[in-house]
């Protein structure tokens, strides 16, 4: 069982990253490129048998504490 | 005063503010960060340094340091707790500070002297600046740039929150004179009771001549009359 969490920048945050990686991207002659936002995606490998009601409980717990930083951040949690 | 240096994984300028409170005549030692106790001490410092490596975020994995219940504690009892620098990132970290620091808008880490403009002599850590004072500080950082959200920088500057700004020699709050894309130029604030307050500028690398520049001494004697009125209110 896998629990797979995206991490991603908020709207309101600058990107520099993002901005590069999209400046980059048009100079390497992609069109079309309106955006890019860099994030983060973590894989948590979980023990067999794991209730995933649980599992989804503890880590939108863990993900909003720790593993995101709520000001700055948001995340998408699934479980699989 | 007894001056608490926090240490963690790669913390590495802890040195520097032992050095800084001991050059000013005080006593300082370092807490590691597995112990539960903060002993004597009359401040905190949380040093600078890349703790943990700066993993998943910068100061994400030190907050919850077992030493970090201990200073949420002295906090909270009204000790004076000052982050610098991954100590500041800590304190945000851990909710004891308002607002967050983002990777540098540029993408490069600066090392270099910046000007700082105390927003507020309102403060332990600000009330020996002498007004108009421009303090000329290092900085050296990757992840310096101050975000919170527009709600929260209103309550900031309605409740004087905003210690340090950066500005340029006159100190103008210019964008040029703002070195990582801080919003509104903040280099550092403080909590709502005022007693914890983080910078990302390292007034412990400004207490010497020798090193360019002694503005930094400001800050700890700001620190020093604040804990002296303090005992003095006891003892009265």
């Amino acid at each position: 069982m896998k629990a797979k969490i995206i991490i991603t920048p908020k709207k309101a945050v600058v990107d520099p990253q993002g901005k590069t990686v999209q400046g980059a991207l048009e100079q390497m002659g992609y069109k079309g490129v309106t955006g890019v936002h860099v994030g983060k995606y973590i894989e948590i490998d979980l023990a067999p048998g794991t209730d995933p009601a649980a599992a989804q409980r503890a880590l939108n717990d863990a993900a909003h504490k720790f593993l995101s930083n709520p000001i700055i951040e948001d995340y998408k949690l699934e479980i699989e | 005063m007894n001056f608490a240096v926090l240490q963690f994984p790669a913390s590495n300028c802890d040195q520097d503010a032992i050095h800084a409170a001991r050059l000013l005549g005080h006593s300082a030692r370092y807490i590691w960060h597995k112990e539960n106790s903060l002993g004597d001490a009359d401040v905190v410092i949380v040093p600078g340094g890349f703790s943990y490596g700066d993993y998943l975020r910068c100061g994400a994995i030190a907050r919850f340091s077992p030493v970090m219940q201990a200073v949420k504690q002295f906090a909270d009892n009204g000790g004076l707790v000052l982050g610098v620098c991954n100590g500041f990132q800590v304190l945000a970290e851990a909710g004891l500070l308002p607002g967050a620091l983002v990777r540098n808008r540029d993408l490069q880490f600066h090392c270099e002297h910046i000007f700082l403009k105390p927003a507020t002599t309102d403060s332990p850590f600000t009330n020996k600046i002498p007004a108009g004072k421009i303090l000329r500080i290092p900085i050296a950082h990757g992840e310096g740039c101050y975000f919170a959200d527009e709600e929260t920088l209103a309550k900031l500057k309605a409740n004087n929150q905003i210690l340090w700004q950066y500005c340029d020699a006159t100190g103008n709050l210019t964008d040029t004179a703002n070195p990582n894309g801080s919003l509104l130029n903040i280099a550092g604030v403080c909590n709502e009771r005022r007693n914890v307050a983080g910078l990302m500028p390292h007034p412990e690398r400004a207490c010497e001549p020798l090193l360019a520049s002694d503005d930094g001494k400001l800050i700890f004697e700001s620190i020093f009359a604040a804990l002296e009125k303090k005992s003095a209110a006891k003892a009265a």
